[in-house]
């Protein structure tokens, strides 16, 4: 891959640091403080110097000089923002977090101040049940073109005929593992879970998220990964309760943990998988031919978005092709639009990461909305936790 | 004499204001929220829908582990930073020479001027497997694993609360008469039993006072345990941010929001009543 590839992306070791720098110089407010569980690194606020100059083109509708926007991390390439900044004056306030049930927290306690917010698919129904998203003003995205993209990946943002996000990529979750710690090739979650209690004892670790955690446990078993049944879920409990003595940590932020040689083995999402395996090279990235999860990140505005103007145009400026090719090269994860693949080298269509063969990704299921809002699995991962 | 008392209590009323309207604010106003959460239902979609039911309450054995592990870490952690603070505070107010004093406190002090998080992440590298343990492999004691571990966990929560706990001590030891010292050793008592007759009794409050403060704000912790401990410990802490920011359960965690207010409150009124009991019918103050 070449060289400017590598730069532009968010994780490398300096950026990290300066990552790290921004959020202790910016000011932490106690509820970003709290963000911070979810992923560990999560909330960090890099805030942007603020422009005073509009650009013409931008003119005719007033988009304000600063806007915040709620996202995942390592999951833009910070040059976007700055030529954003470049081109229309409005300086961009990342915000970074942990799960998508910590920003429906927030956007449910209400003032949250984003202006533009990544949600992923199974909870766009709920946004939209509770009255925290609207429907998008497609006029303002002429850069957004539907008949491009993929319908597997699309569908959860319109309910109805009515688009209420759009997409911004799409990914799985497997699995990575370091092949020279753990040489014996794996390819299914019961060979994870089996690897977790033997040759990785102590070295692996799982989402601090119950969709992902719990699903991957019911497929040890075949189950669904959305299986609400009672009799399932309590398979997926004892298996559960029964691997924890072994985990080295149970944690959504698996990157430096992995990087360290400390973990072994992790569940994964792609784009995590990308870069640890592209820094890496002995970090495998598996999907489990049993199935699991596959994804799709959405933008949506809030309801309650403090500079929808900036929103929207943030929006549109992310859905050009050119632009977004930059952005799904930094973070590592497949993109729905055709416009956006056909820029993309060679390389990165080619890396089975990003982009899995058909028969890996049949068995995979989108997560349920569902599942994510279930209270019997918030419980079951309380006490699997608590264990 | 009467416009006199009148413009004394209104001279009073108005100090008081200011804080007495922030308390109002940010204490008062805030639990009155979270106890109206607390006998509330979680709505379908998680989140509080308005309800009147102590179905919350009864639900609290279903945390029983995180209550325990955490009444099992905060006096550990706290008698743990005892073991490290005392001796610090003990040279700092007898035995460091009186130009170096203002000088130790201020290295005592300055590391909380960055933020505990930023404190903790670098412990978790310091701890990982490129930190200390490459180190020690570099000098043959191979595969030695300090992150994630209980260790860890009271290192992070030693380093991080030491300061709380070293300034009570030393106030209290600085305010210590040192003619008592010479008393003691003139009567005859050996420089052991003149430590515990006489030092450390007298500095006793101080020590109350910090184990009390570290020990309530352990009640809430979870950010250490999580970042050092690998999330495999819950504390109560870990619950509570669990329930209002992941499964959104916000009126069973404003219940046990209220229940760990309830037991700090117990907490303290115990430590107060064995300092006093202990020092000799002495009062501690906690602040």
């Amino acid at each position: 891959m070449s060289k400017s590839y590598r730069d532009g992306l968010p994780i490398s070791p300096k950026n990290f640091v300066d990552q790290l720098m921004r959020l202790k110089r910016g000011s932490i407010g106690r509820r970003d403080f709290l963000g911070l569980t979810g992923l560990g690194i999560a909330t960090a606020v890099m805030a942007r110097e603020i422009g005073i100059m509009p650009t013409p083109a931008f003119a005719a509708e007033s988009l304000g000089d600063r806007m915040s926007i709620a996202t995942w991390p390592n999951y833009h390439d910070p040059a976007t923002f700055e030529n954003f900044k470049k081109d229309t004056g409005v300086a961009v306030e990342v915000n970074v977090f942990g799960s998508n049930e910590e920003m429906l927290a927030k956007l449910q306690a209400g003032a949250s101040g984003w202006s533009l917010f990544v949600p992923t698919n199974y909870t766009i129904s709920t946004y939209k049940k509770l009255g925290i998203i609207e429907p998008l003003e497609m006029a303002k995205l002429p850069n957004f073109d539907g008949s491009q993209q993929d319908p597997r990946f699309t569908g959860e943002g319109t309910i109805d005929a009515v688009t209420y996000a759009v997409p911004k990529n799409w990914g799985t979750t497997g699995f990575a593992v370091n092949t020279k710690k753990l040489t014996k090739p794996m390819t299914s979650w019961k060979e994870f879970w089996d690897t977790a209690m033997a040759e990785g004892d102590s070295r692996t670790m799982v989402h601090d998220y119950q969709l992902t955690t719990i699903g991957n446990a019911l497929k040890y078993y075949g189950y669904s990964f959305n299986s609400l049944k009672q009799d399932e879920l309590a398979k997926a409990e004892e298996l559960l309760l029964k691997v924890k003595p072994h985990l080295f940590a149970v944690s959504s932020d698996y990157q430096p943990g992995m990087r360290a040689g400390d973990a072994w083995m992790t569940m994964c999402w792609t784009n995590d998988g990308a870069q640890l395996h592209r820094d890496i090279p002995e970090i495998a990235y598996v999907l489990g031919k049993e199935g699991g999860e596959i994804w799709t990140d959405f933008y949506a505005i809030p309801k309650d978005a403090p500079n929808k103007p900036a929103g929207y145009a943030l929006l549109n400026y992310l859905m050009n092709p050119q632009v977004a090719v930059k952005e799904h090269l930094a973070n590592g994860a497949p993109s729905t639009d055709a416009r956006v693949n056909k820029l993309l080298p060679k390389e990165v269509l080619d890396n089975p990461i990003l982009y899995p063969a058909a028969d890996l990704l049949t068995p995979l299921e989108f997560g349920a909305a569902a599942t994510l809002t279930d209270p019997g699995r918030a419980e079951l991962m309380a006490r699997f936790k608590s264990a | 004499m009467r416009g006199n008392r009148f413009r004394h209590n209104l001279t009073t009323a108005m100090l008081l204001g200011p804080a007495t309207a922030w308390l109002v604010v940010f204490l008062v106003l805030p639990f009155i929220a979270i106890a109206v959460f607390s006998v509330g239902e979680r709505a379908p979609e998680g989140g509080y829908q308005a309800a009147f039911t102590f179905a919350q309450y009864a639900n609290l054995p279903a945390r029983a582990a995180a209550f325990w592990n955490t009444m099992v870490l905060a006096p550990i952690g706290a008698l743990a930073c005892l073991l490290v603070a005392y001796p610090v505070a003990y040279y700092l107010a007898l035995r460091a020479p009186q130009r170096w004093r203002l000088i130790l406190l201020a290295l005592v002090v300055i590391p909380f001027w960055t933020s505990l998080l930023m404190r903790t992440y670098a412990w978790m590298y310091i701890l990982g497997g490129r930190g200390i343990p490459a180190l020690l492999s570099y000098i043959g004691f191979e595969d030695i694993r300090l992150i994630n571990t209980p260790g860890a966990v009271l290192l992070g929560i030693v380093y991080g609360y030491l300061p709380l706990m070293i300034l009570p001590i030393y106030v209290s030891l600085e305010r210590l008469d040192r003619r008592l010292l010479e008393a003691s050793a003139d009567l005859g008592a050996t420089p052991l039993s003149t430590f515990l007759g006489v030092t450390l009794k007298l500095s006793l409050p101080g020590v109350m006072t910090g184990f009390s403060l570290v020990m309530i704000l352990l009640l809430g912790e979870y950010l250490i345990p999580t970042l050092l401990g690998g999330g495999k410990v819950f504390f109560i802490g870990n619950a509570l941010v669990d329930l209002f920011l992941q499964s959104r359960n916000w009126p069973f965690g404003s219940a046990i929001a209220i229940t760990l207010v309830l037991v700090s409150v117990v907490v303290l009124i115990a430590a107060n009543r064995i300092s006093t009991r202990v020092s000799g019918a002495r009062r501690v103050d906690l602040i």
